[in-house]
């Protein structure tokens, strides 16, 4: 029995080895499915002696997750929901970083005819009125936003069995898409990492309506007193400046560029 | 996208994928018949075949396979921190929550009181506990805004097996009780004749129901080390952090990465055997002389 005790006692202490100097960022998944997450993060342990721990979750829980203190930082793309933050004071600025693009994805054999269309409103108005099989985030993810907003744009009211609402993640719901030969609005990231294309293809890209702004917001120290600031700050001015610029901007996945660095400096 | 590159730098490959398995699933997918042959293992030359008709998911099954071989023969240093990660937050909680829910399982088989039928009712029934429920009200309670958050224990490994240790302890709690009291039925008679003190009942009938008891614990092992659920929400699934072999399978899931996360999981399924058979073996049940 004591034994017993003495060994896991051992092992909880073996479980939490302590770290020197860590700070947590909550970031979209579509960031995270990016893969730049792998080229930055070194680099910053390397530059600043900071592991930066990533929480990757929808930009709602994204927020949440600064909202009660749980993490020091926070990488999102959603305009309105992170202006929101920042004013209801949960956050201290919003710093915007970077961009890339949504991308329409579908079946090769293109049933609703987008391929061609002019606009991201006109791709979404010939799959609606082809009742093309479409999936939908439906997370409340910066992307699911993105896609909503411009289904308002485009007039429809998006409903009916063709409009699938999966409530998951992007990987979750391309796989869904994969299986259903359906029409979904990816980041162009998590598309060209996505491992289970089928038969899928991009469909509709380059409408700028289709760009997708990146903002680091840092917690609010004055809520969260336990927030590590001034290590915030130095990833702040780390991710802003120009080494992060040369690795953003050079980031390709075969052969594509995918991000666009657009901090402007202090 | 607009474009001003200066620095040419590559996607970086996945830490446990390669090159030459994205190329087999993608050839699989093609055509019906490959020949697959692993070039960076000079010892091991894994050749699969198929027919034409095979099915997709099938050859990602056996892409799974072969790539769980080269990750566990190439000493992948990422899937053995993750595995060993997955072991010790299992094993520590199986082991807290033994401590607690043997000796309850035992205590309940030999107190008769008012309300015992109903604390058993309600074991059994929490043995069904939704993972993640129990991951959410742990995360409410542990989060820097919740009661417990000065801890500050919330996505590390600490919190994770707090929520398993919720979820197995009436697992182990329940079964421990059903083997000891029918043990109990057995050796009532003679230990009340002994005279011997409650603690020397619980002591006794723990002792050589042991057997038994081992299977409450594995049982309650097996439930914890495939949970997914709670430890998502807690954990977080931060990698070299939280990150354990039922989230990173989520994870590769999600990225489309079918025969990683196919590998990973028959990985997890051999840690679950492993620990089952050194288990027994070491407790020495299932021998002639001995039972």
């Amino acid at each position: 029995m004591n034994r017993a005790l003495l060994l896991s006692a051992s092992m909880f202490a073996f479980a939490s080895a302590a770290s020197a100097e860590t700070i947590r960022m909550s970031v979209t998944t579509s960031f995270a499915n990016s893969g730049l997450a792998e080229v930055l993060l070194p680099e910053i342990e390397k530059g600043l002696g900071l592991t930066v721990e990533l929480l990757v979750v929808g930009t709602g829980q994204a927020l949440k997750l600064g909202e009660t203190g749980d993490v020091d930082a926070v990488l999102v793309h959603s305009r309105p929901a992170e202006e929101a933050f920042v004013a209801a004071g949960f956050g201290t600025h919003r710093r915007e970083i970077m961009y890339n693009d949504f991308v329409f994805v579908g079946p090769s054999s293109d049933p609703a005819g987008v391929i061609g269309d002019a606009s991201a409103v006109e791709a979404l108005q010939d799959i609606a009125s082809s009742q093309s099989a479409f999936v939908s985030r439906g997370d409340d993810s910066g992307t699911h936003k993105m896609e909503l907003g411009l289904w308002k744009t485009a007039g429809i009211a998006p409903e009916g069995s063709w409009y699938n609402a999966v409530g998951q993640g992007m990987g979750a719901a391309l796989n869904t898409a994969s299986g259903m030969d359906a029409y979904i609005l990816a980041d162009r990231a998590s598309w060209l990492n996505f491992g289970n294309k089928g038969d899928l293809t991009i469909v509709f890209e380059g409408d700028p309506v289709l760009f997708n702004q990146y903002a680091f917001i840092p917690v609010n120290p004055a809520l969260h007193p336990h927030v590590n600031a001034e290590a915030v700050d130095a990833l702040e001015a780390w991710l802003t400046g120009d080494h992060a610029k040369a690795l953003i901007e050079g980031y390709t996945i075969d052969g594509q560029k995918l991000f666009v660095f657009n901090a402007k400096p202090d | 996208m607009p474009a001003s590159s200066e620095v040419p730098l590559a996607r970086p490959s996945h830490p446990l994928a390669s090159k030459s398995m994205d190329n087999l699933v993608r050839t699989s997918g093609l055509s019906g018949q490959f020949v697959y042959f692993e070039p960076h293992l000079g010892l091991l030359a894994i050749v699969l075949q198929f027919r034409s008709g095979a099915d997709f998911p099938m050859n990602d099954i056996l892409a799974g396979l072969a790539q769980a071989l080269r990750l566990v023969v190439s000493f992948d240093p990422t899937l053995y921190e993750i595995t060993l990660r997955s072991l010790s937050v299992t094993l520590t909680a199986t082991i807290i929550a033994s401590l607690i829910g043997l000796p309850l399982g035992a205590w309940l088989s030999v107190n008769r009181f008012r309300a015992r039928r109903f604390v058993i009712a309600t074991l059994n029934a929490l043995m069904g506990l939704p993972p993640v429920v129990v991951g959410l009200v742990v995360f409410v309670i542990f989060s820097r805004s919740g009661p417990l958050g000065v801890l500050g224990l919330l996505f590390t490994t600490k919190v994770m097996i707090i929520a398993q240790v919720i979820l197995i302890t009436p697992i182990i709690a329940s079964v421990a009780h059903q083997a000891i009291r029918e043990l109990w039925a057995e050796y009532h008679d003679l230990l009340i004749s002994l005279n011997a003190t409650r603690f020397q009942r619980i002591k006794a009938l723990l002792w050589d129901s042991r057997r038994a008891l081992l299977t409450a614990s594995l049982t309650g092992f097996g439930r914890a080390v495939g949970e997914v659920g709670a430890i998502m929400i807690v954990g977080g699934n931060i990698e070299h952090s939280t990150r354990v072999l039922t989230t990173a399978i989520a994870l590769e899931t999600g990225k489309g990465n079918f025969a990683l996360a196919l590998a990973l999981g028959f990985v997890l399924i051999a840690l679950a055997l492993g620990v089952n058979y050194a288990l027994h073996f070491l407790s020495r049940t299932e021998r002639s002389s001995r039972w």
